[in-house]
């Protein structure tokens, strides 16, 4: 097993599997990056509503291409019936949320589940149709990999390219509208413009990505990466490269491990694959990963500690819990027999002074009790402005060293 | 709420601006209305408000203030009404205004540093395609200066307190470089360090000719900041230099009654 996925991340399990590895690659990295729009502009759950409205699409096109005499199973054919549902879909959504009283999630729930009925009532009739039973339609649910062409691999390539291209273009007005759709709005930009294109974006992935994943699963390939790319960097750019690289090693790690044995389907393995770099990401990643949270934890606590037992040391009372007796000593701010140190009595007295700022900053600035850094543990000059600590200073009187640590 | 002196208020206040008046004004509205639902926010509110001046919308909670700055901006839909400035059709204006929102309509928990977001306010200029360089960076970081928050640079915008959220909103407009600048209540909820920074930079703005209109709920500070007020309560209620208009009965006529005759008392008002 191994050795099968060797070979298959190498182009050497054959043709086919070399074929599906660079489409569900290139897939993914579109579905990546242009899924962190959607997602950094909460609108992540309507990828789902386009996905599932693609359905009476592929079944009406085939419909069509049969009964103009041609071959039914046209890739291209299916996919622009694909897309002209989706967008159908799509449009609706966005008119019953702006013509009724009803929500964003009620239309979208709603349009998923009429438009995935429809197709699924099309595919059945398709089904008893003469030319129907071998069509294999139900291939777009869930992606079906194993007889892709050439030419498959192309539309998914020329469609990713383009995708990544419209991206590119329109990267600023979509971070701008997805940060502060008011702002853009003072500034000219087309607001409800730009919301169609990113829409467009999605749209055309999923389109492109119903033959690897299928319309089920494809939400996630526009989902996941961005959410696990977010937990890596606090950067717009960032993040959206790195949401197309996890999506793209995740479609080409997948991809060549569904290849390694005969019947592990695509596009579930894709997405299993996915979901583990976002497990692997939320323990491990620095800062908003689940790890960096329990030091953060244990630092913060050893802080409450010290910061104790310097006020205690100020203000010459007795230190009793063991905790903060052990994190004193080690800091090298007591000795052995509970004495203050030079290094402890300058630092207890500092310590006094920005407790006496804390307690005038939490009066002046009463509504940011919420925001955790006025936690009065953190070091003032980090937390404020060389101005707001000067108007703190103001109140408190010249700066005097208070206390009995004062030398 | 006494219905006759809203009445004769109204009517006094309902004036149409002259053509010249729009001419000469900074920011000229004309009849603007809007709407949510059926029941109008803003109803035909008329102004116009001078050139180099620092101007307050005024008016109780509910009354319409910042839906009618969106809605001269285009952010909100007008049912009615126009809008220039400087004399121009604002489609063609829009470089010369600059936006401030309210802090609490973004997320702060963006993934975006406090340098991405001034570098916004030079979106126009940037384009579609050109790369931020060194030049732009560096204007970016003057306007942070400005606003006294030049180390803060690069930090995520979620670790900011409110006031400075408000500042680094403040520096994105000023790295725009316009003639007007229209801000939806920028002293809510900051601190008093960060009130003053504020204020000293809108007061450089006027020094250096431009035109600053806020949307403003303090109604004790509105004599010490600004000189040309407007008072609303979604119809217009009056307009005109603080001096003569920041009166008592022009107040009561705004507030219906809801402000305390006490509250009147303390105010610094023009008699």
């Amino acid at each position: 097993m191994p050795d099968a996925i060797l070979s298959a991340l190498l182009f050497q399990a054959g043709y086919n599997a070399a074929l599906v590895a660079i489409g569900s690659a290139l897939l993914g990295i579109a579905a990546g990056a242009g899924g962190t729009f959607l997602f950094l502009r909460k609108r992540a759950l309507i990828s789902d509503a386009v996905a599932h409205a693609t359905l009476p699409g592929i079944g009406l096109a085939f419909i069509a291409m049969v009964a103009l005499g041609g071959d039914g199973r046209n890739l291209v054919g299916l996919l622009a019936g694909s897309a002209v549902s989706a967008a159908v879909g799509l449009l609706l959504v966005d008119w019953i949320v702006r013509h009724t009283r009803l929500a964003e999630d009620v239309a979208i729930g709603a349009i998923l589940s009429v438009f995935f009925g429809l197709g699924i009532v099309l595919l059945t009739v398709i089904q008893t149709m003469s030319s129907g039973r071998q069509a294999g339609l139900e291939g777009f649910l869930l992606g079906s990999t194993a007889g892709m062409l050439r030419q498959d691999a192309l539309v998914i390539a020329v469609g990713g390219a383009l995708a990544l291209a419209v991206l590119v273009l329109l990267r600023r007005p979509m971070t701008l509208v997805a940060f502060d759709p008011g702002y853009a709005a003072a500034r000219g930009v087309r607001v409800q413009a730009v919301d169609l294109a990113m829409m467009g974006l999605v749209l055309a992935v999923t389109v492109i990505g119903l033959k690897v994943v299928g319309l089920i699963l494809i939400v996630a390939m526009l989902i996941i990466p961005p959410v696990t790319a977010r937990l890596w960097s606090e950067r717009t750019d960032t993040v959206v490269a790195v949401a197309g690289v996890l999506g793209g090693l995740a479609g080409y790690l997948g991809a060549a491990i569904s290849a390694s044995a005969p019947n592990l389907p695509t596009g579930p393995i894709i997405v299993l694959v996915s979901f583990s770099l976002f497990c692997f990401s939320l323990l491990m990643a620095p800062s908003r990963g689940v790890l960096a949270a329990a030091v953060r934890h244990r630092r913060f606590q050893r802080r409450v500690h010290r910061r104790q037992g310097l006020l205690a040391l100020a203000r010459n009372e007795p230190i009793l819990d063991p905790l903060t007796l052990k994190v004193l000593r080690r800091d090298g701010l007591i000795r052995p027999d509970k004495v203050a140190t030079d290094a402890g009595r300058a630092r207890a007295a500092k310590a006094l002074r920005d407790e006496r700022r804390w307690e005038v900053a939490r009066r002046m600035h009463q509504d940011e009790g919420a925001s955790g850094r006025y936690d009065g543990l953190t070091s003032i000059e980090t937390v404020l402005t060389p101005d707001e600590i000067a108007a703190i200073d103001a109140e408190i009187g010249a700066p005097r060293l208070a206390g009995q640590g004062a030398n | 709420m006494s219905a006759p002196k809203l009445e004769l208020a109204a009517k006094d206040g309902a004036r149409a601006p002259s053509p010249t008046e729009i001419a000469n004004a900074s920011l000229a509205l004309s009849e603007i209305t809007v709407s949510y639902g059926e029941k109008p926010a803003v109803f035909s509110v008329d102004a116009a408000l001078p050139r180099e001046s620092m101007v307050a919308i005024i008016g109780p909670n509910g009354a319409g203030k910042s839906t009618l700055l969106k809605a001269a901006l285009g952010i909100v839909p007008r049912l009615s009404g126009s809008v220039r400035v400087f004399g121009q059709e604002i489609e063609r204006a829009r470089d010369r205004v600059a936006y401030v929102p309210q802090r609490a309509s973004v997320d702060w928990d963006f993934p975006t540093r406090v340098i991405d977001v001034v570098l916004m306010g030079l979106y126009r200029e940037l384009g579609l395609l050109r790369f931020v360089r060194k030049a732009h960076r560096e204007r970016a970081r003057a306007c942070l200066e400005r606003v006294g928050m030049a180390d803060f640079a690069e930090r995520q915008i979620g670790q900011l307190s409110g006031g400075q959220q408000q500042r680094v909103f403040l520096a994105r407009a000023l790295a725009q470089d316009a003639d007007l600048y229209l801000l939806d209540e920028p002293f809510a909820g900051v601190d008093a360090a960060t009130e003053k920074a504020i204020i000293d930079v809108l007061h450089t703005l006027k020094a250096a000719r431009k035109t600053v209109v806020c949307v403003h709920h303090d109604l004790a500070t509105v004599v010490d900041y600004f000189d040309h007020v407007l008072l609303i309560n979604v119809r217009k209620i009056a307009e005109g230099p603080t001096a003569t208009t920041f009166t008592s009965d022009n107040l009561q006529a705004t507030y219906g009654g809801r402000l305390a005759s006490t509250h009147i008392d303390q105010l610094k008002l023009s008699s």
